[in-house]
């Protein structure tokens, strides 16, 4: 017989000995987060919302043209419409500052990995580990650790969000051309000229496709970060689950779906910047 | 001195290299290493010299080790045994800042599939090398645009090499390694990737511009006429070893074995063999002065119908044949100068042979082969012609 192992009571005692030592740490993340949510939150709520589906449709036109922008326009009036406004955009801010975060962390650990067959091999498992764990299961400790509202929404949304933007620029990097790597080398290149100006340049288009994944990921995460206590579209389907409210589940169900594929189309877009045509 | 001195160099893959140098010394074949040790050799004790100003060209079948071989001259591969040296300085003892300084000032790459960075500009692509020195923009745009002018792309500087052809694309990795200045160019297979006809084209500008800039070139093909008309040195190589070295000559009439005795099969050896080497000297030849008489009685002992006519200072005056003399003769006439045609081919000594077949076809007085002064070297009979095609040297006289 496999004697018992107390796995839980460990994790229980690990999570209480982070609150008591670390406790400075979380308060710092919180603020640091939480005030980028709350600026942003802040800055979309500030104009009228018609200023702002302009704003959105004018971007979408610049992007992708006329029948997009007319879209957005058409679809986040709707949103207006039925009163989902502010939570779509308190949802917009968390989105934007938890893909800020997987990607300022995620780019960087996903070069080392694309550089370093060590860090390639310790960094999948973890990245297994945080896409399959259930969510509830590190949203309980980040409640712990950061107190209910917008911030363990945030870094569980964070967390889940985070590989693709690991694993696509891992992916990009590995996948420039070995022949154009080695002319920069023939011709003297350090290896920091090799990185910031012909691998990582050749690597964007993949790059960014994984930047795309991690927004999506985001918004699928905002009813989750919703039952933590973040405001937003997420808080709006928990009370229509909570009160069996069909009729505000559809409306903050749409708005969920509008933001979705504006944020879709529009990073899709963003990705093509910059790349030379081709014959 | 030589520009580049490779000295009995050895490339192992493995984490053995030991053992299979051991093997190797013993005598042990690529396979039977590989086999027993897992290690590969790459470069078998490979030495050559290369001089300043020619092009080297290092030649072999796939897996030969060929691009190996060149790649350790850069050390984009580093040697596992032996040194190499360039302008007397020894490359596999240099360190990191050392290495890019040779790579980036004294040494430029030419690759088979181009390598060029597609999200840069021709010019940009053109002005590489010269980014890596951290010249500023300006200077090295105008001579990345100089160098793209030189290979014939002026005006693409700011289209992408995806909107190039292939031929295209390769003067732009040409233009990219001029660029830089540097004393060496390496080329890998650089114009193994295009049309038989973009090839030759490129070929015949690359001697263009060898002629002009006098680079140090080592060409790496698998094509035996593609190193044969571009080399002024030869390297052939198997199985990771260099069988044989010489000028396209040597190794076409003197094969070292019979790999590349099989190797060259299939060369168009007409235009590698010159006329000199299957020049004969004539078993007779007879003096404008000569009486018919004289004349008759040379050809007679020599079996021939037809004699040149050659001065004392061994210039050839023309040809004259036995009806004409025999006629000279019944009219008793005092020499055979009425007598002589003076349509006779004639051929300079480095002149390739593809060039001689013309003439032996329109008349079959034999080719007089001639010093700059003009005087006889020998000849070059029709049959000799024909005894080259089928890879008989036709040097000997019978």
């Amino acid at each position: 017989m496999i004697p018992e192992i107390p796995l839980g009571d460990w994790v229980t005692d690990l999570v209480q000995f982070l609150r008591d030592n670390l406790d400075f740490l979380f308060q710092a993340i919180r603020s640091l987060l939480g005030g980028l949510i709350d600026g942003l939150e802040w800055l979309f709520n500030l104009p009228p919302s018609l200023v702002m589906i302009a704003l959105f449709a004018i971007l979408a036109w610049r992007l992708r043209g006329i029948q997009f922008a007319i879209f957005t326009a058409l679809a986040f009036a709707l949103v207006d419409g039925v009163g989902m406004w502010e939570p779509t955009m308190d949802t917009l801010a968390v989105v934007l500052v938890a893909t800020l975060f997987a990607v300022a962390i995620g780019i960087p650990v996903g070069i080392l990995a694309a550089r370093n067959a060590v860090v390639n091999a310790a960094v999948r498992p973890i990245l297994d580990f945080m896409q399959t764990l259930p969510v509830f299961i590190y949203l309980l400790p980040a409640i712990m650790f950061f107190g209910i509202g917008t911030t363990p929404g945030a870094v569980a949304t964070l967390v889940f969000a985070l590989p693709p933007a690991v694993r696509l620029t891992n992916l990009g990097i590995r996948q420039v051309d070995p022949e154009v790597v080695e002319a920069a080398n023939a011709f003297g290149a350090t290896q920091n000229q090799i990185l910031f100006r012909v691998q990582f340049p050749l690597a964007l288009p993949t790059i960014m496709a994984g930047v795309n994944q991690v927004i999506m990921l985001a918004l699928s995460m905002v009813v989750i970060a919703g039952m933590a206590g973040a405001g937003g579209l997420g808080a709006e389907v928990v009370r229509s689950v909570s009160t069996v409210n069909i009729g505000l589940g559809a409306e903050s169900g749409i708005s969920v779906v509008i933001l979705a594929i504006f944020l879709d189309r529009v990073s899709e877009a963003m990705s093509a910047i910059g790349q030379p045509p081709s014959e | 001195m030589s520009k580049i001195k490779v000295d009995h160099v050895y490339k192992i893959f493995g984490d053995d290299p030991e053992t299979a140098l051991k093997m190797l010394n013993e005598g042990a074949s690529k396979a039977e290493i590989q086999e027993k040790t897992g290690q590969v050799v790459g470069v078998n004790d490979a030495s050559f010299n290369v001089e300043e100003g020619e092009i080297f060209v290092i030649m072999g079948l796939s897996g030969s080790g060929k691009s190996t071989v060149v790649r350790l001259l850069n050390r984009l591969i580093d040697p596992t045994f032996g040194t190499v040296e360039v302008d007397g300085e020894d490359i596999t003892s240099m360190d990191e800042d050392q290495l890019r300084e040779l790579r980036s000032r004294k040494m430029s790459m030419v690759f088979q599939r181009f390598a060029l960075f597609p999200h840069r500009t021709v010019v940009e692509n053109a002005s590489y090398g010269l980014e890596v020195h951290r010249l500023p923009l300006e200077e090295r745009t105008q001579r990345g645009s100089e160098a793209l002018k030189r290979v014939g792309l002026e005006g693409w500087d700011n289209n992408y090499p995806g909107q190039l052809s292939g031929g295209m694309q390769q003067r732009v990795g040409l233009a990219r390694a001029l660029a830089v200045d540097s004393d060496i160019m390496l080329m890998d297979e650089a114009f193994s990737a295009l049309d038989p006809l973009i090839r030759r084209e490129m070929q015949d500008q690359l001697l263009e511009l060898q002629s002009e800039l006098k680079k140090t070139i080592v060409f790496i093909t698998h094509d035996l006429n593609e190193a044969m008309k571009l080399g002024d040195h030869i390297a052939v190589m198997r199985d990771g070893a260099i069988v044989q070295i010489g000028t396209a000559e040597e190794i076409l009439t003197t094969p070292a074995d019979d790999y590349v005795a099989s190797f060259i099969e299939d060369v168009d050896r007409t235009r590698v063999i010159v006329a000199s080497s299957i020049m004969r000297w004539p078993r007779e030849t007879v003096n404008p002065h000569d009486g018919p008489s004289v004349a008759l009685r040379k050809m007679k002992e020599a079996q021939l119908s037809q004699c040149l006519v050659m001065e004392s200072n061994r210039k050839v005056v023309g040809v004259v044949r036995e009806d004409d003399v025999v006629r000279l003769s019944r009219e008793r006439a005092g020499s055979i100068e009425a007598a002589i045609d003076d349509s006779v081919p004639r051929s300079k000594p480095e002149t390739p042979i593809a060039e001689l077949y013309a003439a032996a076809a329109e008349t079959s007085v034999p080719i007089v082969v001639e010093n700059e002064d003009g005087r006889m070297m020998g000849i070059v009979p029709r049959i000799s012609l024909l005894a080259a095609l089928s890879g008989e040297d036709g040097t000997n006289d019978s």
